[in-house]
């Protein structure tokens, strides 16, 4: 119940990220979600699509650098506290949070969904579980 | 009214210089023949013996001697005298195999401190000057160099060494500096320092300064002479021939006055080694006719440049090289020290990046930027920013203990440094120098 997330290189100047997108673009993939850690020098674009595969080979021939790492989606109620009941499960399982971000879901306006990267995600799928949390996984992009 | 500091050399009539020089040589090219294998090897491959050696006009018979050749015989096989009767060693900065090392014996010194004493007293710098010097102390010739220079004119001497600006501003001030010797980059921060910190031209004592060991442009000696309030004089030298104090400038200004007793200077065509007549473009060569440690014969500096004897208004009549307009060889100095584009490659190979990467040079604020642009490779790369900074922060250690001085490591996208379309362009050096 993990999702899966493409990282790509890109140098922190102008026009560099529009590139990117426009790679994207032309090959019609839709992204999902996006999140962008930077530098002054360079920055690590972060984003979630339906076909990894198709992506990685399309930012492969066009020479960007990327590479695929096991996130986890979770479709949190849009109301106060939310997120907090998410990260308490979390927190005392002992699962470091070491970057989320936002997500655009579904048609679904009762939910936020969140991006998490975690230190062990298959342990922070079995506690949200317990806690009767759901993960969101690749086939349910699709459906979205 | 101009001084001098050894007249008698200094204002030498031609004729009288060429004499030494003849004489000079002589007993230069015998005690290498004697003592210097290497080089003796070198003049026996060529056909040449002492004999065929009578005097100046003969000195093109020679071999050149190159860096190469400093890298073959490293560390002891250019040695003219054995290591007990040597008292000091000099050494530019990087690693083997591109780091000089030189020996002195005590009468190199002594003569070597001449040399720098004649440049602070063509300064105008007398026994009633106090004496900053701002140049490195250790391996590097400069501190050493100006130290012994300022003692021999009698100099109170203030051996701050590089670094830490705002004690060097309060020892110009507290202490009364009236001669600074540094890099002339130095020289143009601690006149911005001086800004910062509230003051002007006319809060210091400060009168001449004396800057050597990186090339510096007119319009930096007039930024430098503003902001400092002083008058800015060139000194030339490497340390493979002793140090600062082969050639330095006169009142004029005007280009360096070459320490003619002790080198002989000729330009040649750095592609065919011929000697090319005064007053023309090439490469300049130095022979060392009293060095008795480290005694190099037809040195091939790599420096592009020019000679003149044209008569000059100080009344010195030793030889004239302009300012450096560049080099033969892909060497950069940046602060003051000597950088090889191989060494940055050699580092990045031994780090596990390829060999793909740009060298960007810049001077900002009178201050050299060194810049490695580094394309990044799937391997290096991972989601973990704080990774990625460790081995930009690695690499940066690498090159700093490779070449002395710090560089940036500019990570960028892949195919984005040019590829080799017959010469690679691994160096952009946008110093307008």
């Amino acid at each position: 119940m993990t999702l899966k997330q493409i990282s790509v290189f890109v140098e922190n100047k102008p026009g560099k990220l529009q590139q990117l997108t426009d790679v994207l673009a032309k090959n019609a993939i839709n992204m999902r979600a996006l999140s962008l850690a930077e530098t002054s020098e360079f920055g690590i674009v972060r984003i979630i699509v339906e076909d990894i595969e198709a992506a990685s080979a399309v930012l492969t021939a066009e020479s960007f650098i990327h590479t695929i790492s096991k996130v986890i989606g979770v479709a949190i109620p849009d109301e106060p506290g939310g997120l907090n009941r998410v990260l308490s499960i979390l927190s005392d399982a002992k699962i470091n949070v070491e970057y989320m971000y936002a997500f655009l879901g579904g048609k679904d306006a009762a939910h936020a969904y969140m991006i998490f990267h975690v230190h062990d995600a298959k342990a922070a799928v079995a506690a949200l579980g317990e806690k009767g949390i759901a993960c969101i996984c690749q086939a349910d992009l699709m459906n979205g | 009214m101009e001084r001098y500091y050894q007249p008698e050399i200094e204002c030498a009539s031609v004729e009288e210089l060429k004499a030494l020089q003849d004489e000079r040589l002589v007993k230069q090219v015998k005690h290498v023949w004697d003592n210097v294998p290497y080089y003796r090897k070198k003049m026996e491959e060529k056909g040449v013996t002492p004999d065929d050696i009578k005097g100046t006009q003969d000195l093109h018979k020679l071999p050149f001697l190159t860096k190469d050749d400093l890298r073959l015989a490293y560390p002891y096989g250019l040695m003219g005298k054995p290591l007990k009767d040597c008292v000091r060693i000099q050494s530019t900065s990087g690693t083997t195999g591109k780091r000089v090392v030189a020996f002195y014996t005590q009468h190199d010194i002594d003569l070597w401190e001449d040399c720098c004493a004649r440049a602070i007293v063509a300064a105008g710098g007398t026994d009633e000057d106090v004496c900053q010097v701002s140049y490195g102390y250790g391996l590097f010739t400069g501190g050493p160099g100006l130290n012994g220079g300022s003692h021999k004119v009698g100099c109170l001497t203030i051996p701050t060494s590089s670094g830490n600006t705002e004690r060097q501003i309060m020892f110009i001030k507290d202490l009364q500096s009236t001669i600074l010797c540094c890099t002339p980059s130095y020289a143009a921060y601690l006149g911005e320092s001086m800004k910062e910190m509230g003051m002007g031209p006319d809060d210091i004592p400060l009168k001449v300064g004396i800057f050597g060991a990186e090339a510096w442009s007119e319009e930096m000696r007039q930024d430098i002479q503003r902001t400092l309030g002083i008058k800015a004089y060139d000194i030339y030298g490497l340390t493979e021939l002793s140090g600062p104090g082969v050639s330095f400038e006169c009142s004029e200004q005007m280009g360096m006055h070459i320490n003619e007793d002790h080198f002989i200077a000729e330009i040649i065509d750095p592609n065919t080694g011929e000697v090319l007549p005064e007053g023309t473009k090439g490469e300049l060569v130095f022979t060392s006719l009293t060095k008795e440690a480290f005694p190099l014969l037809r040195y091939r500096t790599r420096d592009i440049c020019v000679l003149s004897r044209k008569k000059c208004s100080c009344g010195r009549t030793l030889i004239k090289m302009a300012k450096p307009m560049g080099r033969s060889d892909d060497m950069l100095i940046i602060r003051g020290v000597n950088v090889f584009p191989s060494q940055i490659e050699s580092v990045l190979i031994n780090s596990g990046y390829p060999a793909n990467y740009q060298i960007i040079v810049d001077r900002v604020k009178n201050t050299d930027t060194l810049d490695v642009q580094v394309e990044m490779t799937p391997e290096m790369f991972t989601d973990n920013m704080g990774e990625i900074k460790n081995c930009q922060t690695a690499l940066e250690a690498g090159l700093r203990s490779m070449l002395g001085i710090s560089a940036k490591v500019v990570l960028v996208a892949p195919k984005t440094i040019a590829r080799s379309e017959g010469k690679a362009v691994r160096v952009i050096d946008k110093r307008k120098i």
